[in-house]
């Protein structure tokens, strides 16, 4: 075979023109994303530079006697365990029902039926409402019809139930969490391979079982992703607590289910808004963001670790 | 082979799964539920049942036999079963105070003509009015006060504003970052920058608040030099932050879930990267990236604490650099001290029956078009 | 994807021309209809015990469809409508009342691609038995033993029982699927191309094991490999379209089908 002349001039397949408008938009959208990378950073190094001179343990353990507003003898010990009683209560009554609808929703339900259809519609329609409506569905439903009955069939003298109380905070947010509950579950039972399904019913398991036997351990992780992703949105809300049960001071920690609680969240909210010299209660502001930021951020991040083990288990299943 | 059982061999898992379906039918239950608890509580209002003019003829106790029973539980502003549930010398007390209440309204109130008006008919919730201590007819939401106004029309422009605001900062930014993650930029990108945004997103409201509050209203005033540090300009860029990640991530999907065999296409004809991005792959994703703008506008209008934190007053006038307030501001602020069934109290739950159907509409008009996207894209596949 | 063409009197050497036991499994005039489109028209087909009956035909023709209404798999479909009737052992399988849990515990079925669960492989083979009401381990561990055994793959795996299933090979895991169906001792075995994503070295394997279980099971096979087919089953039934062309020994099909369209496919014109 006989070496090819070229007869042709070699051509380089460089472009003669620079592409001017990919790189120039390319710039642009790379600049967009940029800026919201930046505020993001500059919101949290903001918090945590003027939030963490003021952290300590002290402050993070202690419940404040008189003085709200001196930095040094303050603690929000009592907002940090308002917070947390309240999302913990919640998980109580959102984990159950999420699952279990998300269960139906995968396995069993007829996808073109009316019903299926709406519940979809009705759980999308329910992270759709503003937190603020849910806030005024805590009173008039929870706290106005339900507390008030209870207070009346346990012929209670005064308002026992039908006031705000820590319980009906609870259930307000279990409400609005609910379709981060079901969808995150949605998505984990999706992600198991069908092959798995049909071999357990191929060795004569009925339905039930291998939900139960097979499918819900499969899918825990990703039930436990939805559970923490429900409990830090409902850890930084403020509007649907502010008339179901939050309170700017209780004299002791809630014990029972009809206190009121501190939290971290109003107490900011308070503080800000409200507080009497800006500059004292500056870095006390600061230190309590930063606690929430911590709380949030920690449990946000540990969701999404389980989620990315989560993928990589599912795709080696395949 | 004896196999003749069938399912009457197993009456617990009936049973059970019949519990699962009854169980999965608490979210249509709730979003009935709140919709009727929340209306429940506004509904004399959409009824023109209340009352609040400050002048009423009184109805002199003697003279109770000679009135309905149902005209004396609404001139009392009763509920039918507190009404029930006194007696009538209760009743008559009442009345009696009512005469008495009257009596004590100020002289200059009587000679105001706005003392005889009924305050929560439609015409004042919407219309302008004169009242007679402003010189020209205006919207006024006051209700504090003898004479209550609620017109709701400074409200809604509150909350347009600080919304508008918000989409008009958040949309551009939020698609031209989608577009150059899941188009321009190199996969390792995505895999970073994706989480992070979203990380945006496990920042509480109230924590934006406090941050726009605290240090964007001092810097943005310092840029721009308006009067108001606190107005609806920085309500509506800490809005259009808090809002950025929702808009972000859903554009983000619609533009990556666009087969890559389109934009394979576009490239082996010899377009540039951004052509294809610009003239393929976002006009496929557009009804995705218009049903993330939708969705990013409900999660707008419902926001409350961050123009709750940055806006306090509740001014009439469309320049973003005075203060508002919003629909959700208000109920959040006000609630606590409006009295119980009063038509302050009615009045704001009425706003948050408004609320709740504004953004039903908005989250259903977002969804059909995510859904007729999807089906669109598969189809095609 | 055409095969090797046989020669007109190739006589394959693995299978012995077993002439079919009296029947067992009784197909009579089934028809499949998905939703409006009808997959299978009026089969009839009988098979006999102990048999090893190889289903082929090309893509799409309704074999695994007709496989698995034998174990009533299809019955998960939503739209799907079966006349006709198929019996098992003389019971009609569609009948009112019939449990399909212990339908689907006497007649076993191996899939295409290999699904061993997410647990050990000793969990694996023991998840059958717990379902169906063995406890003491000591029965357990020695019907896991024995399915092992009987599976061929023991010797790889008894070192290992409590490891994870999901690190074997290919060929291993739809190994430990044979033992998993067969511990709780079915009298059917039903395979859906069970060979067909693995290596030729696995594959053979596999086929050594049918040879081996036909001796105590009824199988049918489904395989695009017509070579496999010639090579492990005593009987053959060829589908075209969602119809029964032709059904006889294995040899008869092979080197002197009676129907034009079966000698296409056996010699590669099409398929």
């Amino acid at each position: 075979m006989s070496p090819r002349q070229s007869t042709t001039a070699t051509r380089h397949f460089k472009s003669e023109k620079f592409d001017f408008s990919s790189f120039f938009f390319s710039g642009l959208t790379g600049l967009a994303t940029l800026l919201i990378l930046a505020i993001l950073a500059v919101i949290l190094l903001n918090i945590i530079i003027n939030g963490w001179s003021g952290l300590s343990w002290h402050f993070v353990s202690t419940i404040p006697k008189k003085d709200f507003f001196d930095i040094h003898t303050t603690g929000v010990l009592p907002m940090i365990v308002g917070t947390s009683i309240r999302v913990i209560v919640m998980t109580v009554f959102v984990i159950p029902v999420g699952v279990v609808t998300a269960i139906y929703l995968t396995e069993y339900a007829p996808n073109t039926s009316l019903i299926t259809r709406t519940i979809r519609a009705a759980v999308n329609n329910l992270a759709g409402v503003p937190s603020i409506v849910f806030g005024l569905f805590g009173v008039g439903f929870f706290i106005n019809f339900i507390g008030k009955n209870v207070d009346r069939a346990l012929h209670n003298s005064g308002p026992v139930w039908g006031q705000p109380a820590l319980i009906w905070a609870s259930m307000t947010l279990a409400v609005m969490t609910l379709p981060v509950v079901i969808v995150a579950t949605e998505e984990s039972l999706k992600a198991i391979p069908p092959g798995l399904r049909e071999a357990s019913l191929a060795l004569g398991a009925t339905k039930l079982e291998t939900i139960w036997r097979i499918v819900l351990p499969q899918a825990l992780p990703g039930i436990l992703t939805g559970g923490i992703l429900a409990v830090s949105r409902a850890a930084g809300e403020v509007a649907p607590i502010l008339f179901t049960g939050v309170a700017y001071y209780t004299s002791s920690l809630p014990t029972k289910l009809t206190d009121q609680f501190m939290d971290l969240g109003y107490h900011i909210f308070v503080l800000s808004t409200q507080s009497p010299n800006i500059d004292q209660t500056r870095p006390i502001l600061y230190a309590t963001v930063l606690v929430l930021l911590m709380l949030t951020f920690a449990l946000n991040i540990v969701a999404i670790v389980i989620r990315a083990r989560v993928r990589k288990k599912m795709r080696a299943l395949g | 082979m004896g196999i003749h059982r069938g399912h009457t061999a197993r009456p617990w898992e009936w049973i059970v799964e019949k519990s699962i379906f009854l169980i999965s039918l608490s979210a249509i239950l709730m979003v009935l539920l709140i919709f009727l608890f929340v209306a429940k509580e506004a509904l004399p209002v959409f009824f023109g049942e209340i009352n609040t003019a400050l002048i009423q003829k009184p109805i002199p106790p003697a003279e109770m036999e000679k009135h309905s029973p149902v005209e004396l539980q609404s001139y009392l502003e009763l509920t039918p079963a507190q009404f029930a549930s006194m007696s009538k010398d209760t009743l008559r007390s009442l009345m009696e105070v009512k005469v008495e209440a009257q009596d004590d309204i100020p002289e200059d109130f009587r000679k105001d003509p706005d003392a005889r008006i009924n305050t929560t008919e439609w015409r004042y919730l919407l219309f302008a009015h004169q009242w007679s201590d402003y010189n020209k007819p205006s919207y006024i939401w006051q209700p504090v006060g003898q004479i209550q106004k609620f017109n709701i029309v400074p409200l809604v422009i509150g909350t347009l504003k600080t919304t508008i605001i918000g989409l008009l900062f958040a949309v551009p930014l939020a698609v031209g970052a989608a577009i150059y993650v899941s188009q321009m930029a190199r996969p390792r990108v995505r895999e970073v920058v994706k989480p992070t945004i979203e990380l945006l997103s496990g920042i509480p409201s109230v924590v934006v608040g406090f941050f726009a509050l605290l240090i964007m209203a001092t810097v943005l005033q310092h840029i721009f030099h308006y009067q108001t540090r606190l107005n609806a300009f920085v309500a509506g860029i800490a809005l259009g932050i808090a809002v950025i990640p929702v808009i972000f991530s859903i554009s983000e999907d619609a533009l990556t879930s666009v087969p890559r065999a389109y934009s394979q296409a576009a490239l082996a004809l010899g377009a540039s990267r951004w052509q294809t991005a610009w003239q393929i792959v976002l006009p496929a994703a557009l009804p995705g990236v218009f049903a993330a703008s939708v969705l990013g506008f409900g999660r707008a209008i419902g926001e409350t604490m961050i123009v709750l934190m940055v806006c306090s007053g509740s001014v009439v006038s469309w320049s973003i650099f005075d203060s508002a307030r919003s629909i959700t501001t208000t109920i959040a602020a006000e609630m606590a001290e409006a009295v119980d069934g009063g038509p302050h109290y009615r009045i704001l739950f009425m706003l948050g029956a408004l609320l709740f159907a504004a953004t039903f509409i908005s989250n259903m008009v977002g969804e059909i078009v995510i859904h007729r996207f999807k089906r669109k894209l598969e189809g095609k596949r | 994807m055409a095969d090797i063409v046989l020669p007109k009197n190739f006589v394959p050497a693995a299978a012995p021309a077993a002439e079919p036991g009296k029947p067992f499994i009784e197909i009579q005039d089934v028809s499949l209809y998905y939703g409006g489109a009808q997959a299978l028209k009026n089969i009839s087909l009988n098979l006999g015990e102990k048999v090893v009956t190889a289903f082929i035909g090309p893509s799409g023709c309704g074999k695994s469809t007709l496989l698995r209404c034998l174990n009533r798999m299809n019955d998960l479909i939503d739209n799907v409508r079966i006349d006709g009737s198929i019996k098992i052992g003389g019971h009609d399988i569609y009948a009112e009342g019939v449990d399909i849990i212990e339908l689907r515990k006497r007649v076993g079925m191996v899939f295409q691609k290999s699904n061993p669960f997410p647990k050990s492989i000793y969990e694996n083979v023991a998840y059958g038995l717990r379902l169906h009401g063995v406890s003491k381990k000591s029965e357990m561990d020695a019907i896991v033993e024995e399915s092992l055994q009987n599976a061929a793959i023991w010797d790889e795996v008894k070192d290992r029982l409590h490891s994870s299933a999901l690190g074997l090979s290919g060929g291993q895991q739809q190994r430990l699927c044979i033992a998993r169906a067969i511990a709780i001792k079915p009298e059917v075995i039903l395979m859906d191309e069970p060979a067909s994503a693995l290596d030729p070295i696995a594959t053979s394997r596999i086929e050594d094991l049918i040879l081996n279980l036909k001796k105590e099971f009824t199988i049918v096979i489904v395989t695009h490999n017509m070579q496999q087919a010639a090579r492990i089953s005593d009987q053959t039934a060829f589908f075209y379209i969602g119809e029964l062309v032709e059904f006889g020994p294995t040899s008869k099909i092979f080197t002197n089908p009676s129907q034009k369209r079966t000698e296409d496919y056996v010699t590669g014109r099409f398929g």
